[in-house]
């Protein structure tokens, strides 16, 4: 296949250009600017997925190492260093994967300043991709805190009731968390003279400075994940954020987190790492079990939602920390399994908020009669949410709970139960808003989906039923890159 | 007779700001007072023309080692004297409008300039004095320019006693300075310090820090600043925020970093508390502020604090810091001023940060600008700003001051509210029923895209040389 030359580079900054392009349309034809700044955001939503499906292709599945590597040298011993291995370049396949349908789900819903939302959903795109295929310390950090912006304007301008009260908790907390790893990041470089993250993880820092680093990255990283107790900030972000708001933040920044893990905290500080793995367990567990729980008492189905990706974000550390292969080859399954699960379910909760204008569960009812369509694939997503086998959901929790297991049995079992609450609320919500009897008059006239909701529904249908009868299209991914990490892991805490 | 002809040649950038600032007075006494047009655009030509001077000039001692040009001057005079050409063009169009144009409004500021030269270039007690006074006494005239003007002149008057009090502190500290060491010479000075760290040096030291402080409104001595920021007119805010900070934060280095470097023990304790202060009182005290000088005094504050950590670290690479974040900080600075100076409703200044609230319906661009800025002097990668503080903590922590870069950090974040709520009112907020946003005048306009361009995404190609630059300039200075 023939390879298209700095396809990273490519693949990162398309979005740009395509904001760039989008600026310039207004520039020319104010008129029809909005829908000129739709067309040319899902054109080149769709030409950067085409692109990373190409990139996917040429990876070579068998080398755990860095490819497509770009680099060169920039100033002050920071560089422009981009390379993808099998973990990441699952992640920015995912990135594109969700970005076109966020383009779609806001097509008629966003009215007010699209052009400024569609600019600012691509920015928000460059900027993650780079984060996933950035391979230097510094320019991981100019990505990584650069999503806070698009996402701040996001939500403060086009959210909810309460956007800005969630649009500044949402920067600030986040904010407080990374500048503790940009110290600990200052801190590395000038130890280990290099920014470069491939020599960082074949550098052994002393274990007396490891906690600290470790806590430094594990601060900036928990709170993106977000992490008991430190979620606080999601629920409040996700009700407030537009539905396509809330995809990206469920489906794609979530993941930073987890990736950041991966990339920083488990090569880089193994020693740390595993005397700290119990405290990991310990608030995985209460994430698990306690936001079930609370998702259990939510009246607002997206607070639900988003207590429930608490939860499930609670096995994917629990796999990381793991440090065997399939703790954290099911850690970064799950990553994507929820990436596209959560995002089907915010769609869900968008397809009958931009018609009812409410997402209080008392207000629904018996909707499966009037919305058979919806009824069908919010059954799936809700079984998928859940962990049903045939679904990625179950791939992701049984893959993370097996490498729990290994280490330490106790979190395992409480993990399991975590998974029986997650049926509860789950399948109660679905009970409450889809079946019995229309009771409130105002549902009576409730439509079905339409064909534009549906083409967004279809890829993830497939794509959760594919990844959960074939798992092994992604696991063989990260097979490889996966348990080079872990052999050095192991190697390094001499087990 | 050849040796009074080196020291003129050395120091001709001050002498040709001081003589060129002679006779646009001159010209300005001749030609009366309408004449203010024609002498701002002089002393901008005069300003630019020093700074060539001093940029192509030849390095040395001059007078007995009292003035000396070396890189580290070098680049400060040319930040210095463009930050005040920039001033020059600010103040112009807006004392004009505002009908109080006078022609010695620049003429203060080129004498102003020459006494900043005369503090980046100072090789002894004396020569920092008498730079120090040169600008502060025409700063305070400028402070109460506005003479009509109630706050104004409160402003003046603040500024004028309270630096009269700081001069004193200097002073004294001065002749302590040289009662122990016997020389006024900082070479002197080093060399008696890194054999005899006697208590009444130290003592001197302190006062002598106390002193620079002040100039540089570094907490606790800020009290001046945001009532100054505040009262005085804002061409002249602009300046105050700019050049003589640099100029001192400068004089700062040379004093420390060159005479005191062998005490580095000793006066970076004190400097790392002077940051901690700042740090804390700019976060938390610019969170209450309505006015948007005011809480820009606020925003000089904690930064100031995060340029004086790169002092503190005592070593080549922290003067370096510190000179790359000032540069950045400055150009930030004449963004906001520049904004600040285009937005006015029928010819009455926005002053509230209140009267922001939806500014992006009505001039989309400025609200841009002022977006990239707040989030540059917020630290967000990659603007300018988080290049500065990147530089400074990477050298304080190069230096093993880590919890203190730790709290500046944390002390950001807190900052970060109040940029983040600037940025919330113009995009978030609607806009109240209200008067239109007059025509903005083009020089104001020009220099706040110019400083918003630079923020982003001018500055990573403006890295690649303003960095070999400051790394050039700070080479010989720093304890180790």
């Amino acid at each position: 296949m023939p390879q298209i030359p700095y396809i990273l580079s490519v693949v990162t900054f398309l979005p740009l250009v395509g904001a760039g392009l989008i600026l310039l349309a207004r520039q020319l034809n104010k008129g029809s600017a909005d829908s000129a700044a739709r067309w040319i955001a899902l054109a080149t939503t769709l030409v950067t997925l085409a692109v990373s499906v190409h990139l996917v292709c040429a990876f070579d599945q068998a080398n755990p190492g860095y490819q497509f590597i770009e680099r060169f040298a920039w100033f002050a011993g920071a560089q422009y260093f981009l390379g993808v291995d099998g973990v990441s370049i699952l992640f920015v396949l995912l990135t594109a994967f969700l970005m076109p349908l966020c383009i779609l789900a806001s097509w008629t819903t966003i009215k007010d300043r699209v052009v400024d939302y569609m600019v600012a959903f691509l920015v928000l795109q460059t900027l993650v991709i780079g984060v996933f295929t950035a391979l230097d310390l510094f320019l991981f950090y100019i990505f990584f805190e650069g999503t806070l912006v698009p996402m701040f304007i996001i939500i403060g301008v086009w959210g909810g009731a309460n956007r800005i009260y969630a649009a500044y908790k949402f920067f600030l907390y986040t904010l407080l968390g990374s500048v503790l790893m940009l110290l600990a990041m200052l801190w590395m470089a000038h130890t280990a003279g290099t920014t470069s993250i491939p020599a960082l993880k074949t550098f052994a820092f002393s274990p007396a400075a490891q906690p600290l680093l470790w806590l430094a990255f594990f601060a900036s990283f928990a709170v993106k994940m977000p992490m008991w107790p430190v979620h606080t900030w999601l629920p409040d972000a996700h009700v407030q954020a537009p539905t396509a708001g809330s995809v990206i933040l469920a489906g794609i920044l979530l993941k930073l987190g987890g990736y950041g893990f991966i990339l920083f905290n488990l090569p880089m500080f193994p020693q740390a790492s595993e005397m700290f793995r119990p405290l990991v367990f310990t608030l995985s567990v209460i994430a698990i079990v306690y936001t079930s729980l609370v998702a259990f008492r939510q009246t607002d189905i997206k607070k639900l939602i988003a207590y429930s990706s608490v939860a499930h974000m609670g096995f994917v550390t629990m796999g990381i920390f793991s440090g065997n292969d399939l703790g954290v080859q099911g850690a970064v399954f799950q990553m994507l399994s929820h990436g596209l699960i959560s995002g089907a379910l915010f769609l869900c909760v968008g397809v009958v908020y931009d018609r009812m204008h409410t997402r209080e569960i008392a207000f629904y009812g018996g909707l499966t009669s009037r919305m058979p369509w919806f009824a069908a694939i919010f059954l799936m997503f809700t079984m998928a949410n859940v962990g049903l086998p045939g679904t990625s959901g179950f791939i992701g929790e049984i893959l993370t709970m097996t490498g729990a297991y290994g280490v330490s049995t106790w979190t395992a079992f409480f993990a399991a139960s975590g998974v029986i609450f997650s049926a509860v609320y789950a399948l109660t919500l679905y009970r409450n808003v889809m079946f019995g009897e229309i009771t409130n008059p105002a549902l009576k006239t409730i439509t079905d989906i339409d064909k534009r909701e549906l083409l967004i529904f279809v890829p993830l249908i497939i794509g959760t039923i594919w990844l959960g009868v074939q798992p092994g299209v992604v696991l063989d991914y990260t097979a490889a890159s996966v348990e080079a990490l872990t052999t050095t892991y192991r190697a390094a805490i001499g087990g | 007779m050849p040796d009074l002809i080196t020291a003129l040649h050395l120091s001709a950038p001050e002498a040709t700001l001081a003589v060129g600032g002679l006779v646009l007075l001159m010209v300005g006494a001749f030609a009366g007072e309408k004449s203010s047009r024609l002498v701002s655009t002089l002393a901008v030509g005069l300003l630019v023309a020093a700074t060539a001077i001093t940029v192509t000039g030849p390095l040395g001692q001059a007078f007995n080692g009292a003035y000396v040009a070396d890189p580290l001057a070098v680049y400060a005079k040319a930040v210095i004297f463009l930050s005040s050409a920039v001033a020059i063009v600010l103040g112009d169009g807006w004392m004009t409008r505002t009908r109080i144009a006078r022609f010695e409004f620049p003429i203060l500021i080129v004498l102003a300039s020459a006494g900043m030269g005369m503090m980046a270039s100072s090789g002894d007690l004396i020569s920092l004095y008498v730079g120090i006074e040169l600008h502060s006494l025409a700063l305070y005239v400028l402070a109460a320019f506005h003479r009509d003007d109630l706050k104004a002149s409160e402003a003046g008057l603040k500024y004028f006693v309270l630096g009269a009090l700081s001069s004193g502190l200097l002073l004294y500290g001065a002749s302590l300075i040289y009662g122990f060491a016997g020389s006024m010479r900082f070479e002197d000075i080093a060399a008696y310090a890194a054999t005899n760290p006697s208590t009444g040096l130290i003592f001197g030291l302190v006062f002598l820090i106390c002193g620079l402080a002040f100039k540089i409104s570094a907490a606790p001595f800020h009290m001046w600043t945001p009532d100054v920021y505040e009262g005085a007119p804002t061409p002249v805010v602009a300046l105050f925020a700019t050049a003589p900070k640099v100029a001192a934060m400068v004089l700062i280095a040379r004093t420390l970093d060159g005479a005191f470097a062998g005490l580095h023990d000793q006066w970076a304790q004190v400097l790392i508390l002077i940051s901690l202060i700042s740090f804390v009182v700019g976060a938390f005290g610019g969170l209450a502020q309505k006015d948007f000088q005011r809480l820009l005094a606020y925003s000089s504050i904690a930064n100031i604090g995060y340029a004086l950590l790169g002092i503190a670290a005592g070593t080549t690479l922290g003067v370096q810091a510190m000179l790359l974040f000032m540069t950045l900080y400055v150009i930030d600075q004449f963004g906001f001023f520049a904004i600040l100076l285009s937005l006015s409703r029928n010819g009455r200044p926005i002053r509230k940060i209140s009267d922001l609230a939806g500014l992006r319906k009505e001039r989309p661009v400025t609200t841009l600008a002022l977006t990239v800025l707040s989030l540059s002097v917020l630290g967000m990668p990659p603007l300018s700003g988080f290049w500065g503080k990147w530089a400074v903590f990477g050298a304080a922590a190069d230096a093993g001051y880590w919890m203190v870069g730790a709290a500046g950090l944390v002390a950001s974040v807190v900052a970060g509210f109040y940029y983040l709520r600037i940025i919330k009112l113009m995009w978030f907020d609607p806009a109240p029923e209200q008067a239109p946003t007059d025509k903005a005048p083009i020089e104001a306009k020009t220099i706040a895209w110019a400083s918003a361009a630079f923020a982003f995404p001018l500055v990573i190609i403006g890295l690649t040389w303003l960095e070999p630059l400051a790394a050039r300039a700070a080479t010989g200075f720093g304890a180790g």
